[in-house]
């Protein structure tokens, strides 16, 4: 396993490959559906954010956080479905210099495009993970718009140690969500394929 | 029935914190399946030490704490209208104890009601019982495999899918081949057959109640369950989607009676965090169970 530390520089992300299984040290940002929207439509100028994310990670989760009078803690903390933010993510890369993008399920062609462009890489998660990923969550650094998107929706700021993830989009084009699809599709139309009757 | 509201965050505690024992064993069975060292390894280990760490802590395993759906079974003596109070009211309660993400959204105003209830939210089902007990069993349904789920017309022509049982393992693989790994599989996977898309999706969505390890009571059922299974594994898109053997942990299937001009067929996924729990409340002595 390959440990990566955040940020990341460029070269740091460029090295990856699809299928390489990293663990991640350092500062992320979550993010998913509103907060994608947002960073879209009103494109707020990085200085804005609370957090930089150059070099970092935005993880598109929606965690469970509750407030102890210790400070918030992180309850679960696993991927949603990256797919939700394909309209956005391109931009969003180009605005705010992410070095990776992490999520389940993988993403579409802007996406694998505007990592080849900007030196960045998607990364899965363990889908359903959240206490496991949650307990790799050190500390909550902080939190934006919490008012106004609520909790899932907001961005959380968090600092991870040993946080497990696999490469599944690189910078160099490559998509192993695709090489997979492009696999089960020929296993998939062989078994449809008709006069392939079943043993009733 | 007010005793009925702690029970009812109870339920929500159990299915939300913890897996069924079918599904933690399918689940560790399938990890002995994979490649030592593999992606599908890594990630079954990881989901095994997920399930471990929730229920230990007594958290959410998954931080999407799902659409809640109820399927009841009520006793003739007992009202509906006042057991569905019940519920939402436990499900008020269970959002913030438990606690659950709240993931109950306006669809008019977008403003999320903060405690799981709204309109049509939770989802609940309602059969009459036999004897004396309330049989609440809940469902927390997630939304990523959800959204993979599909409903079918027979005949099927891109599919080659005729008006017959083949033609319904056709739809499944369809509907797996389209969700590759965006509901996180390894997953369980209800289908349901009848005369009207109304019906079949409740069917399909009943099936993931059963218990993995049960058997159809009807023998064709029963062989075209592990038929679709094995066929559905076959397809190598493996857990969380990144290849491996274990694409579904079980397939279960219902059929009804159709129209013999309709053949619509359902596909409901869970994910592999296929929480379910039920609880059996006594009418009698006001006594109730929880069971997974």
């Amino acid at each position: 396993m390959k440990s990566i530390r955040l940020p990341m520089t460029k070269e740091d992300a460029v090295s990856l490959r699809i299928g390489d299984v990293i663990s991640l040290q350092g500062m992320i940002a979550t993010g998913r559906d509103r907060m994608h929207r947002y960073l879209f439509d009103e494109r707020p100028p990085a200085a804005h954010i609370p957090f930089d994310l150059r070099g970092s990670v935005l993880y598109h989760c929606g965690p469970i956080v509750k407030k102890t009078p210790e400070g918030y803690q992180v309850f679960a903390a696993g991927p949603t479905t990256s797919m939700r933010v394909e309209r956005y993510t391109a931009q969003v890369i180009a605005d705010y210099g992410m070095r990776g993008v992490m999520g389940k399920g993988g993403m579409g062609a802007k996406t694998l495009d505007a990592l080849k462009e900007h030196g960045c890489v998607y990364l899965q998660a363990i889908g359903g993970a959240a206490v496991y990923l949650a307990e790799r969550v050190t500390k909550v650094a902080g939190v934006w718009k919490l008012e106004e998107f609520g909790m899932a929706e907001a961005m959380w700021i968090l600092e991870v140690n040993d946080f497990p993830a696999i490469v599944t989009m690189d910078a160099h084009g490559k998509n192993l969500h695709e090489e997979i699809e492009k696999k089960s599709r020929s296993i998939f139309e062989t078994l449809i394929a008709p006069r392939r009757g079943i043993a009733m | 029935m007010s005793a009925l509201d702690d029970a009812v965050v109870e339920l929500y505690r159990k299915a939300a914190t913890s897996l069924p024992p079918d599904v933690v064993n399918a689940l560790s069975i399938a990890r002995s399946h994979e490649a030592k060292g593999s992606r599908a390894s890594l990630a079954l280990s990881v989901i095994l030490e997920n399930i471990r760490a929730a229920s230990k802590s007594a958290r959410p395993l998954c931080q999407d704490t799902g659409i809640p759906v109820f399927f009841l079974r009520i006793p003739a003596c007992v009202s509906y209208r006042e057991v569905k109070n019940t519920i939402v009211k436990g499900t008020k309660l269970a959002t913030r104890a438990v606690p659950l993400r709240p993931n109950a959204v306006d669809t008019l105003t977008e403003k999320n009601s903060e405690d799981n209830t709204g309109t049509g939210f939770p989802v609940i089902y309602c059969d009459e019982a036999r004897g004396n007990r309330l049989i609440i069993d809940l469902m927390l349904k997630g939304s990523g495999s959800e959204n993979i789920g599909q409903t079918y017309k027979l005949p099927d022509e891109a599919l080659f899918a005729e008006r017959e049982l083949d033609g319904v393992r056709k739809c499944v693989l369809d509907a797996v081949q389209k969700a590759q790994g965006r509901g996180c599989p390894p997953y369980i996977i209800g289908v349901g057959v009848g005369a009207t898309r109304d019906q079949v999706t409740r069917l399909s969505k009943e099936q993931l109640l059963r218990r993995l390890d049960d058997a159809n009571r009807h023998p064709i059922l029963a062989r075209l369950e592990k038929t679709i299974r094995d066929d559905v594994n076959a397809l190598n898109i493996g857990p969380v989607g990144l290849g491996g053997r274990t694409t579904a942990l079980a397939v279960k299937i219902a059929v009804n009676y159709r129209h013999p001009a309709t053949y619509f067929v359902d596909v409901s996924v869970a994910c592999w965090a296929d929480r379910r729990a039920r609880l059996i409340y006594d009418i009698q002595n006001s006594k109730y169970r929880i069971q997974s």
